[in-house]
């Protein structure tokens, strides 16, 4: 057991999911060429001015909203100044004082108890360029010139930033699901670290256990999944304890996350501290948030996956364990209800969908939105099976084909021949016909040796190419050799 | 009361090089400004709310509406370099 306690808090960047910039009408899209999605207001040009998309705000209260957050009856922008090539104006229009969502809060389930990991605001801003690094490293510490792609500019960012809540790696690792579970649900954002749309920050300290105030913390930036964002903490824990053990004082630092080491490096320090020179953004009006404007957004509040996980035990008679998994995706969890919807196997339906589909779609990198599998196919399986039709053994032969070639599985049994056996006559024979060949083991068998019949059962249902029912394999095993 | 050090930190912000003699005259001007704002702080604003916008207007937005975008030759017209369709930018990392 450590001596340390570990004091975690996330900064959750996520692109909302408007059709244009938080400021202009150019459009978000992502993957255009370079610079064409820019005009006076997003490249900074003398005299443009902002005006405010309207969706953008009603996306940020919809996540105030989702996640219990107190919504600011006024909300304002501020100017952060500072420096640097990705940002044309020379400041980023972002919240300060006044964000629109404060104190909100998450529950995270770890090792099965519950824990309220606390939020303290939320705010939009807009986000800067993309820089491109010369030199063959890619790195900006390498390159002597560097390529400026402002597509980015202006594009709408909700900063989440928690409160220094969560207490081990394995607790930022589930904030971070249940975050991005929600934020999907409601459809304020796609989420998608690799396009950029969901980015994150971890700021870490440790402290000896007792003691009240905390250390300086250290930011780990560069982190691009969720799982990396555990392994950079989980390493910073080990370097921390380390500084602390020998008695060296930890002190406030950016860190940069290596995937390939496994390990953070300190950034090269700048001469001077951050000092953005906050003030309010002179060219946006006040946003006063109405209690009607807030009635309004809640119509188009979903229901949130805390409370759809718990009607999947209470509708579906579903484990906790399948309610969770299905509802950690919105996609899934509707997927399961369709097809809930064609048949009420519903345990049934939850396996074939935990292990066989998605498995198969992870393998083949697909979205269950572009699964070959349509529920109604899905349900057919499980029809096929509950009328045993098929052994749930060969349905993973025919799932194999469902998923490769989008087929029917009433067609692909069909065209197999792979319709259960189970006409007792013919699999009597099948079983005469292994025992005949098996003498030893029917005599282990007889002699008390009970286990040997799954060997048996085994054999047949080999000889019958998996056809056999098991069920009857079984009894009618056990019959013969009774005799 | 602004000093030498005042003056050397906003100049770094501002990534300005200042020559010594600047150093003196806006050492004394930002201290004029710092003054002005002294007086203004004698007027009585005891039944005043703080105020960020002398604007009297509120919740100007607009729509998610799409409005057309500059041709890319615009957009890169008055850089001082340009490559590949972006804006091309001396050394960063000293
Ligand atoms: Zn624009």
């Amino acid at each position: 057991m450590s001596k340390y306690e570990t004091i975690i808090g996330l900064e959750v960047h996520v692109q909302l999911k408007t059709a244009t910039k938080l400021f202009c009408g150019c459009s978000t899209k992502f993957g255009a060429e370079a610079n064409t999605h820019t005009c006076p207001v997003c490249l900074g040009l003398p005299g443009a001015l902002p005006v405010l998309n309207k969706k953008a705000v009603n996306l940020a209260i919809l996540t105030g909203l989702a996640l219990k957050f107190k919504i600011n009856e006024f909300a304002r922008f501020d100017r952060k100044n500072y420096f640097y090539p990705d940002l044309p104006k020379g400041y980023q229009i972002s919240q300060k004082d006044k964000p629109f969502c404060e104190h909100g809060k998450l529950e995270i389930t770890i090792d099965g108890v519950k824990k309220e990991i606390g939020i303290t605001r939320a705010h939009l801003e807009e986000d800067a360029g993309k820089l491109l690094h010369s030199g063959s490293s890619g790195q900006i510490g390498d390159a002597e010139e560097s390529l400026v792609d402002l597509n980015r500019t202006c594009v709408p960012l909700l900063e989440i930033v928690s409160e220094p809540d969560l207490r081990s790696p394995a607790e930022a690792f589930e904030y971070l699901g249940a975050l991005k579970s929600i934020l999907q649900y409601i459809g304020v954002s796609d989420c998608d670290m690799e396009k950029g749309s969901l980015r994150c920050d971890a700021n870490i300290s440790l402290r000896p256990f007792g003691q009240k105030e905390f250390n300086p913390k250290v930011e780990i930036k560069n982190v691009n999944s969720f799982k990396n964002v555990k392994d950079a903490l989980e390493y910073e824990t080990a370097r921390q304890t380390q500084c602390l053990d020998s008695g060296e004082k930890t002190f406030q630092e950016t860190r940069l996350f290596s995937a390939e080491k496994g390990t953070t490096t300190a950034m090269r320090a700048k001469e001077e501290s951050n000092d953005y020179r906050y003030f309010p953004e002179p060219d946006l009006v006040v946003n006063h948030i109405t209690k009607e404007m807030i009635e309004e957004i809640k119509k188009t509040l979903v229901e949130l996956p805390a409370v759809r996980r718990s009607r999947f035990v209470t509708a579906y008679g579903l484990p906790e364990y399948d309610a969770g998994v299905l509802t950690a995706s919105k996609a899934f969890a509707d997927y399961f209800e369709v097809c809930a919807g064609l048949n009420k196997n519903y345990k049934a339906i939850s396996n074939l969908i935990m292990g066989d589909l998605m498995g198969f779609l992870k393998a083949a990198g697909k979205d269950i939105s572009d699964s070959p599998v349509k529920p109604e196919n899905l349900v057919k399986l499980v029809k096929l099976i509950d009328t045993n039709i098929i052994s749930s053994k060969i349905a993973k032969v025919v799932f194999e084909d469902m998923f490769k070639e989008s087929a029917d599985p009433e067609d692909v049994v069909k065209a197999k021949g792979l319709v259960q056996i189970t006409d007792e006559g013919a699999v009597g024979k099948i079983i005469d016909k292994v025992l005949l060949e098996n003498p030893a083991i029917v005599a282990e068998y007889k002699s008390g040796k009970d286990k040997v019949i799954g060997n048996l059962v085994g054999k047949v249902m080999k000889e019958s190419a998996g056809k056999a029912s098991p069920g009857l394999v079984n009894k009618i095993l056990k019959e013969k050799l009774s005799n | 009361m602004i000093t030498r050090e005042d003056v050397e930190h906003v100049a770094v912000l501002s990534q300005m090089k200042l020559k010594e003699q600047d150093y003196i005259l806006f050492t004394k001007q930002l201290e004029e400004m710092l003054k002005f704002v002294e007086k203004l702080k004698e007027v009585n604003t005891d039944d005043i709310e703080p105020t960020a916008s002398v604007i009297p207007l509120k919740n100007v937005v607009r729509e998610d509406i799409m409005a057309a975008s500059f041709d890319r030759d615009i957009a890169l017209m008055n850089a001082p370099d340009k490559d590949f369709g972006h804006f091309k930018i001396p050394k960063i990392m000293e």
